[in-house]
């Protein structure tokens, strides 16, 4: 029971930053279209960039959030590059993976090859059922809980919300109604980029970053995100919570080392699916 | 509006202060093909322009050209108010709900309520949340007039109303734009293929044909120019 509510809780936790990874793909492509496969990097400067600023000495809270800002403008940047100019959206696809590629070697020339970690706000453990649980897990629960609301009350009640899924929904028209397409997709990079800076600020005192992280980290949220068809924000919450839970019991129960095996296959299975659902070229 | 060339010659020719939406010599290159050699087309306050013309004349550019989205190359547009534009194909956003889509039309500011859109097609009120994708063709294009007309404009262009609907349906949402034409004094720009709807329901028209404008002058003659005639009310010369 206890080990049971251990890998549940730990499942949650983990599930909800893989679900604030997803956002960032369903931010990014509900408005641009741009399948962003450069999100996982966001998280890795998050965290990269946290670990620095806390061992310059800045306090825990402002580290943090000046890690999730500069996500964003990294975000920002990597939007310029991959939709700022007139070319089409496979191309600004491939752009993105470069820019993964890319900041896999920034993240290695100034961070190394070491796994980087710090510790969160300090804290006692709790327990649930006997079950010991850092007192970061709730943070990261509470964190993702109100950035969730915050983006679904976004893009569903507001305005801004609309007009940002009009840009997807048909660019042309958009324009026509006085849109700026180019800038709400700069805007939506801006959001994903602080989306994952924040997953990564989490996710980094419960498991040590690599440079290379991105990847896998990218392929959940990737993977979360397609539960939702890339368009759904809530969907893509629950897909994360799914691969975080099955990821957790994979591991407790089975092997560490199955993880990312089984996430891939639970990755295919959906594809299949989503293929099954939509007719091609539905979400294109 | 966009001007890129003022030719202060031609401004003269046309007494712009009674006309809402004005082209002057408006050249459009697409690389190296001319799309609008030169057209000048005027519409006056509250009133129903024609402009017809066969595939591929110049129709759909002159008024993505009018609207900012194509640049000319030279030539001048004049828009003494607020220009709305209805596309080709209705383009409408088909993820969001109806509602959605006409209150965007209100982006560039303005009242966002569409309740007065829901008086002018009763019929769309019921359909209020639902996605406008799901929507008939006919029903698309009344979201699609209803997005335009939230921007509150002084002019507004519709870009084949006809396309793909069914002859009554056509005909209802005619009768509106010539209702709103009467109420409001819109003036309305209507691109057609559908030459004998577009030349009953307007009192001037323009042919385009190759980029140039061929023809100028009252509906009703139009309808009798054997030369129009022959080619798009399917006459016999």
């Amino acid at each position: 029971m206890t080990a049971f509510v251990e890998y549940l809780l730990t499942g949650v936790s983990r599930g909800l930053v893989f679900s604030l990874l997803a956002m960032g793909f369903v931010l990014i492509y509900r408005v641009t279209r741009v399948v962003n496969f450069a999100q996982g990097a966001f998280a890795i400067f998050g965290g990269f960039i946290t670990y620095s600023l806390l061992k310059a000495g800045i306090p825990h809270g402002v580290s943090e959030l000046l890690a999730i800002l500069a996500a964003g403008l990294i975000g920002l940047i990597f939007g310029i590059i991959a939709i700022g100019g007139d070319i089409p959206l496979l191309a600004s696809l491939v752009i993105t993976i470069g820019l993964s590629i890319f900041s896999e070697a920034i993240g290695m020339l100034i961070w190394g090859t070491t796994p980087i970690t710090y510790s969160g706000l300090a804290g006692h453990d709790f327990v649930i059922f006997g079950a010991f649980i850092q007192r970061q897990y709730l943070i990261v629960v509470i964190a993702s809980l109100v950035v969730f609301v915050a983006v679904l009350y976004g893009f569903g009640r507001t305005y801004f919300g609309k007009a940002m899924s009009a840009c997807a929904s048909n660019p042309y028209a958009a324009r026509l109604s006085g849109i700026n397409v180019k800038r709400m997709g700069l805007i939506a990079f801006t959001l994903g980029g602080a989306l994952g800076g924040l997953a990564g600020v989490l996710i980094t005192p419960l498991s040590p970053l690599t440079y290379n992280a991105d990847i896998s980290l990218g392929i959940t949220g990737f993977a979360a995100a397609i539960v939702g068809g890339l368009t759904s924000p809530g969907l893509a919450v629950l897909g994360g919570l799914v691969f975080g839970i099955a990821e957790q019991f994979v591991a407790g129960y089975w092997s560490p080392s199955n993880e990312t095996a089984v996430a891939l296959a639970l990755l295919i299975v959906l594809l299949l699916w989503q293929a099954k659902r939509v007719p091609a070229g539905g979400l294109e | 509006m966009k001007s890129t060339e003022s030719t202060v010659d031609s401004a003269n020719r046309l007494n712009s202060h009674d006309s809402v939406l004005a082209t002057i010599d408006l050249v459009v290159r697409y690389g190296v093909s001319v799309a609008l050699h030169g057209v000048s087309i005027h519409v006056g306050k509250g009133e129903m322009v024609a402009l017809i013309g066969p595939n591929g004349a110049g129709k759909s550019t002159l008024l993505n050209t009018l609207s900012g989205i194509i640049r000319p190359a030279s030539g001048r547009i004049v828009c003494n108010g607020k220009l709305a534009h209805v596309p080709e194909g209705r383009q409408i956003f088909p993820d969001l709900t109806v509602d959605d889509n006409i209150c965007l039309g209100a982006y560039r500011g303005g009242s966002r309520d569409p309740a007065p859109m829901y008086e002018l097609f009763p019929q769309l009120q019921r359909l209020q949340n639902r996605r406008a994708g799901g929507l008939s063709g006919g029903e698309q294009q009344m979201v699609a007039i209803c997005r335009a007309l939230m921007a509150n404009p002084d002019v507004i262009a519709v870009d084949e109303l006809s396309q793909g609907l069914a002859p009554l349906v056509v005909s209802d949402i005619a009768r509106h734009l010539v209702e709103l034409n009467k109420q409001n004094g819109t003036a309305v720009l209507l691109v057609e293929q559908n030459a004998q709807l577009a030349l009953n329901i307007t009192s001037r028209a323009y042919v385009i044909e190759n980029g140039h404008i061929g023809l100028e002058g009252r509906s009703s003659d139009l309808l009798r120019n054997p030369a129009v005639r022959a080619a798009y009310l399917g006459g016999v010369r």
